[in-house]
């Protein structure tokens, strides 16, 4: 694990991208407690006041600091992007391996419809489905946790056919352990590797289509201060602050990146072989 | 391309369609505890109610609902709109084609810039230039369309008026006009398609520039221009045809946003229309062409791999 980190930040984009998330967690963490203004403070003499000594990153429509917004926001971003990765590559891994497991016609059967299952978009899917359950970012959680589970399963299952015909396997169906065994003490924790680089990038695609939901109004709540709905208000005023629009967006963009970046490095300490 | 797996392959895209349209009607119609309900809101009156339970068929067996739904469809038949009041089969449909026209286009700009930039980051591999389109393409998955579309629109429309922000213009009736119009949609769209295409470009003419074949005919001491160009290239291609086929399920996502955005009637607005006004007709019609069209442009890729490259045999 220790050495995994080591190999993890010797390479630029693996320390750029830990450094990065180490920011993004304390934000999360300490956001509140650090942000110079209370995020709802209303300054009627500060509306739309530029970038300067009094709102580090400027202030929008209310005069609301920005920059506080954005630290109390990663709260209400970044955490509830990771639950629903870890909630559908929970469930994805689950389907993955267990139709590994069963193989034949069955697991024919199974990824021939998780192909189907793909043919909805991802955001379509979650679009459609926090339509039925009703707007909100709870809601919004379990939609894209949906719509991630397919694909994680895909991933999951083809490095899981690999394990499924190590001896060690053989040797647990031989003994009579039951499907469960296999599944989650035999099979599962070998093919973790592929799953956790997946699911760090896979969070990155959370975040994006979280602030998605919520800049088309259906995921967060105004007054909210989740980052792509805070991108949906300062559209209305672009004219006249379009630090309004930036900040939140490179906010997005950086967070995106960070995930992105360890998943790409993680996959690199994994497989010390690959040059690429 | 043998025709058992010519045949099998348009089986599988009956099945996706047959699977995502249960999904789309199990999701709409049969998930909500009450569809009527939640269609007309908290203040239906309760003859509305029945009224309206009576005409979607709420009181049958799931089954019997997706039957019928299911036949009417198969017919062409998708309804009626509950806000227009006008057939949905029609109006999705022409909707489509504008959503086509920008999804076309995307795709040619995508491979025009990202194919060069991926084969010279491979052939610059480690340096300068190589990095620089790392970074470009890391900046292109990383940026929510949303947020792209945004950007774009501030810098390009609002700052330079060089583009018009919002709108479409049919580009049959004023060519020009539609032209700039479509312009910063497919801008937008192709950004992180080319960050992609991009990627999967240097991959692949990496490892090809690995392969023995290569190595002969560099030994043969050909030009590097023709190693590259005739040799490396033809295969290096070819799995672009796969990636551009999965990146249409992105496409087609993107589309939602970005048409709604720059007010594109397309088929991603519409869809975003009929959800915020529980148009319910309308939304499973605007699905299921959306699931469809990926199913069927996923089959037509495998089936232009196949014929491209002889030696793949799918069984």
């Amino acid at each position: 694990m220790t050495e995994l980190f080591i190999r993890l930040m010797r390479k630029p984009q693996g320390f750029v991208g830990i450094v990065l998330l180490a920011l993004i967690a304390a934000a999360c963490l300490f956001g509140p407690a650090l942000a110079p203004y209370a995020p709802e403070k209303i300054d009627f003499l500060g509306r739309f006041r530029a970038p300067g000594w009094q709102n580090w990153l400027g202030a929008d429509q209310f005069g609301r600091d920005i920059l506080s917004r954005l630290m109390v926001g990663a709260r209400s971003t970044v955490p509830l992007a990771f639950i629903a990765t870890f909630v559908g590559s929970a469930a994805g891994a689950t389907i993955g391996v267990g139709s590994a497991y069963l193989g034949g016609r069955t697991d024919e059967a199974i990824m021939r419809t998780i192909d189907a299952v793909m043919a909805i978009p991802g955001l379509l899917m979650a679009l459609l489905l926090v339509s039925t359950l009703g707007n909100g970012a709870g809601n919004a959680v379990i939609a894209i946790a949906v719509a991630f589970a397919p694909g994680m399963a895909r991933v999951t299952r083809s490095a899981a056919l690999n394990v499924r015909n190590q001896d060690y396997v053989k040797a647990a169906i031989a003994r009579g352990e039951g499907a469960p065994w296999i599944i989650f003490r035999e099979m599962l924790p070998n093919v973790m590797a592929p799953i956790v680089i997946e699911s760090t990038i896979r969070v990155s695609f959370a975040v994006m289509l979280f602030a998605t939901l919520s800049f088309l109004g259906v995921g967060a709540q105004p007054p909210a201060s989740e980052w792509g709905l805070m991108v949906a208000d300062a559209r209305q005023h672009m004219h006249q602050a379009p630090w309004g629009l930036i900040a939140p967006s490179a906010a997005i963009a950086l967070t995106a990146i960070a995930f992105n970046l360890v998943g790409d490095g993680l996959r690199d300490a994994l497989n010390p072989k690959d040059e690429r | 391309m043998s025709l058992a797996w010519f045949a099998r392959r348009l089986m599988l895209m009956v099945y996706t369609v047959i699977v995502v349209s249960m999904l789309v009607f199990a999701i709409t119609q049969i998930l909500p505890a009450d569809a009527a309900q939640s269609l007309l809101g908290e203040n239906a009156t309760p003859e509305v109610l029945a009224a309206l339970r009576t005409r979607l068929g709420l009181g049958d067996p799931a089954w019997l609902q997706y039957g019928r739904w299911a036949r009417h469809v198969f017919t062409g038949d998708f309804g009626i709109s509950m806000r227009t009041s006008l057939p949905v089969g029609p109006e999705m449909l022409a909707a489509l084609s504008r959503s086509l026209l920008l999804a076309v286009s995307a795709i040619l700009v995508t491979l025009a810039i990202a194919v060069p930039l991926g084969v010279v980051a491979a052939l610059r591999q480690g340096r300068l230039t190589d990095t620089g389109v790392s970074l470009i393409a890391y900046l292109g998955v990383s940026l929510p369309e949303f947020v792209t579309a945004t950007l774009l629109a501030l810098l390009l429309a609002d700052t330079w008026h060089w583009l018009p922000a919002t709108g479409y213009v049919s580009p049959l009736e004023d060519f020009g006009d539609g032209i700039r119009h479509l312009a910063l949609p497919v801008l937008t769209v192709s950004l992180i398609l080319v960050a992609h295409v991009m990627r999967m470009m240097r991959s692949e003419t990496l490892d090809v520039l690995k392969s023995d074949y290569i190595r002969a005919a560099r030994l043969k001491g050909l030009p590097e221009r023709t190693v590259v160009f005739r040799h490396a290239l033809r295969n290096a291609l070819l799995p672009v045809v796969t990636i551009i086929a999965l990146d249409v399920g992105y496409l087609l996502g993107g589309i939602i946003v970005i048409e709604e955005i720059f007010a594109i009637p397309g088929i991603g607005r519409a869809l975003m229309v009929a959800i915020t006004t529980r148009d319910l007709p309308s939304i499973q019609a605007g699905a299921l062409i959306m699931a469809a069209t990926y199913a069927v442009t996923n089959t037509l890729a495998d089936m232009a791999y196949a014929f491209l490259d002889p030696r793949i045999r799918y069984d």
